[in-house]
């Protein structure tokens, strides 16, 4: 016993010294490296976030929709209301045969719902969680989401075609026109808070939105671009009443019809991702982002992006599903002139409101 | 091109569609069923579609195909009965009470007066029952999800009803030639009050949640519009003629059994969203007949008088002779004919099924339209293929 003690209290002091030489490499780094370390470390935390939401968000559908549908829901599994159903889901879908059809093209068919996660696992980097929880602050972080956003269309219409069937194709060829079409107002109804913000950095926008300033009612055009945002969002999404490209009624499963295992859980897992992403650029750039009363944070984020992936489950099961060439329509006759009254409405008032009231550029409607 | 695309003659000019065709392109031909989530059952469908737009639709019947008519030859009249349950198995009740009245119409007896009235309120409430599903199916097809799981909430009450009286939940075999197996009880008539009382005011909930909602009537609205004469001349009955504008329900103008006491309305379409005669319209003569269904119900539930079941005939033998008797099935007209040789067996029977005539009808409708309007318009026909294909 005499002898293990020191031999102990020995190990513990070279380990402490070990431990504050590598702190002190920590500190020694210089400041491009140490932002790389953060990066990786924040980016690490991201990606586990990224695999336990969709988790998360189907339970939560679940739950929702069985309560909207006067039903249960899950309630065995795990105990309390079923948490663990998810969980098991996964493990059945990991487990399950990996099945590539005869007549597939298989390499564009493996590749498919790669690319599908890989566009809404990029579009992470730019969510601004809090003012340091971000993997990466760029300075064109909105013009990088709507990029990365319509990389996932590829995999869609990549998978829709390798499949070699036609519903596959019909609902890949759907989603491609709709994704397209929507991706305008998209953008149209992103830029009057570009405008206001000065800045296309996501954490430029929050931070410009300090206070109660959030740009959702900044002036009387951008509830409407909110509100356009939204519904273009649910289209890019996939969402119901827009889920047209997996019309189950009509087109069996659409793009993932042929898709099994765990090839078909990355398409839903991109689609529950790009949920949270939209919701988050949402929140991002017209609710405030992580400001909020009390203080500030990551959990105001959360707080607001959640509630608008109710709004959107809220919406899938209520609503009955529009008609390819209605959605069209929508998009081009309704949104898109919306969108650009939005844009030239919030420039104008930008520009007169301030000059009448002697304001400097960036200040609000509201007065500061 | 397979064999199977040879065109049928069409019946008429086609009227020109809504759809616009801006270019041609090349056609592809997709198969649509038999196991496919919207085709309500197990009929095939093979499309020729250019793009979106079908250009030829051609039904595949007899996958369900269960010689009913031919096994009916070889059975008794009281065995017939349980195979008409598998006809149309959402309304079972209505096909016992077709086949029993052509019965008894043949053997010219009747039943006491208790049992038409129990009859009656069967009939009818399985008349909801079918409505229900076939409102909740409509849903799902146009992409609502919900409505489908009310619909069934309510259609769990009926089937509790039917379970009471029956014992069984979907094919009742619950009437007989002459009566019905088996009396209500005070307290199951107390049920049925009480379920008509739960039941009229969720047609209001339906009517907010997906009759009058917008993208519901953009997806039906002048969708699949079948015109009144094209109608009669497809010999398309029940709800779907009605819903072209045509006032006929043979409960009121040819009626059977006591239908002739009950006060209630015919409600027909009138293009209230649209043009006469479209899916909409053929949607909503449905949801309106549950309410007229109620009215029959509280009626029946209110005259119902007590008294003993008829001594039903021990041995029955009807007279030699032919019948064609009609009623009104949540589907349409169901008629039996029945040729008897005054054997225990019939010497034929055949069937008239309403889904059949609304199908035959379906090539005209879906010519022009677009794939999710192919979905709009079978579900608006609300077939069963159990009662087509026999």
């Amino acid at each position: 016993m005499d002898r293990i003690v020191p031999a102990a209290r020995d190990l513990i002091a070279w380990l402490a010294e070990q431990l504050w030489s590598g702190f002190g490499v920590l500190l020694k780094m210089p400041d491009e490296l140490f932002a790389l370390l953060v990066m990786v470390v924040v980016g690490s935390l991201m990606l586990v976030f990224l695999s336990l939401l969709p988790l998360f968000f189907v339970w939560l559908e679940r739950k929702l929709s069985a309560r909207i549908q006067s039903r249960l829901g899950p309630m065995e599994v795990g105990g309390f209301h079923g948490w663990l159903q998810t969980v098991a889901d996964t493990v059945k879908l990991l487990l399950k045969e990996d099945l590539i059809p005869a007549g597939a093209d298989a390499r564009l068919f493996k590749l498919a719902p790669m690319l599908a996660v890989m566009a809404s696992l990029a579009a992470f980097v730019v969510l601004p969680f809090s003012d340091w929880l971000i993997v990466a602050d760029l300075n064109v972080g909105l013009l990088y989401f709507i990029g990365v956003g319509s990389i996932g269309v590829v995999g869609i219409l990549m998978a829709g075609w390798s499949s070699n069937n036609k519903y596959s194709l019909l609902g890949a060829m759907r989603s491609a026109a709709q994704i397209i079409s929507y991706e305008i107002p998209v953008i149209l109804s992103l830029m009057p808070a570009v405008m206001l913000a000065g800045t296309l950095s996501t954490q430029g926008i929050v931070q410009a939105q300090s206070g109660i300033k959030w740009f959702v009612i900044a002036n009387p055009f951008m509830p409407l671009a909110f509100l356009i945002f939204f519904i273009a969002s649910l289209a890019e999404l996939n969402r119901t009443p827009f889920d047209i490209p997996e019309a189950e009624s009509e087109l069996v499963a659409g793009f993932h019809t042929e898709y099994s295992g765990l090839r078909w859980s990355f398409f839903f897992m991109a689609e529950y991702a790009n949920m949270f992403v939209s919701a988050a650029i949402a929140t991002t750039v017209f609710l405030g982002g992580w400001h909020g009363p009390f203080a500030a944070g990551p959990l105001w984020f959360l707080l607001k992006c959640f509630l608008l992936v109710v709004l959107m489950m809220w919406l899938r099961w209520t609503l009955p599903r529009l008609r390819v060439d209605q959605l069209m329509s929508l998009c081009w006759k309704y949104l898109v002139p919306a969108s650009l009254v939005c844009l030239f409405g919030a420039g104008t008032w930008y520009l007169v409101v301030n000059r009448l009231r002697g304001g400097a550029a960036g200040t609000f409607w509201f007065g500061s | 091109m397979p064999e199977a695309l040879t065109p049928h003659p069409p019946a008429r000019a086609l009227e020109p569609r809504p759809t616009q065709v801006a270019f041609e392109g090349d056609e592809m031909v997709l198969n649509m069923g038999p196991q496919h989530p919207s085709t309500h059952g197990v009929l095939r469908i093979v499309l020729r579609t250019d793009g979106e737009v079908v250009k030829e639709a051609i039904p595949h019947l007899g996958y369900l195909h269960r010689c009913f008519e031919k096994h009916a030859e070889n059975l008794t009249y009281g065995q017939v009965i349980p195979f008409t349950d598998r006809m149309d198995y959402l309304a079972s009740m209505n096909q016992n009470f077709s086949f029993v009245v052509a019965v008894e119409r043949l053997m010219e007896i009747q039943p006491s007066e208790r049992e038409e009235y129990i009859r009656v309120i069967m009939a009818e409430l399985n008349r909801i029952a079918s409505h229900l599903v076939s409102f909740g199916t409509y849903g799902l097809d146009i992409g609502a999800v919900t409505p489908f799981l009310y619909a069934f909430r309510e259609r769990e009450r009926v089937l509790d009803i039917f379970e009471a009286a029956s014992g069984a939940r979907l094919l009742y075999n619950y009437m007989r030639i002459g009566g019905v197996m088996r009396d209500l009880s005070p307290q199951l008539l107390d049920q049925t009050r009480a379920f008509v009382d739960y039941f009229e005011p969720k047609i209001d909930e339906y009517n907010q949640l997906l009759s009058f909602n917008r993208i519901f009537i953009e997806r039906t609205a002048k969708v699949g519009v079948l015109s009144a004469e094209q109608a009669i001349d497809f010999g398309v009955t029940g709800p779907n003629l009605r819903g072209s504008g045509v006032r006929f329900d043979l409960r009121r103008d040819d009626p059977y059994s006591i239908y002739d006491r009950f006060e209630f309305d015919i409600p027909v379409g009138e293009g209230l969203q649209g043009q006469v005669g479209d899916c909409w319209d053929r949607y909503y003569v449905r949801i309106q007949e549950m309410r007229e269904s109620v009215k029959i119900l509280r009626q029946a539930l209110a005259q119902i008088p007590d008294g003993e079941l008829a001594r039903r005939p021990k041995s029955i033998k009807p007279p030699k002779g032919e019948l064609y008797s009609r009623t009104e099935s949540p589907r349409g007209e169901l008629g039996f004919y029945v040729i008897s040789d005054g054997s225990t067996n019939p010497f034929r029977v055949k069937a008239r099924s309403p889904c059949f005539t609304a199908m035959s009808v379906f090539g005209e409708l879906a010519r022009g339209a677009m794939i999710a309007d192919i979905i709009a318009i079978i579900g608006s026909l609300d077939i069963v293929l159990g009662e087509i294909d026999r």
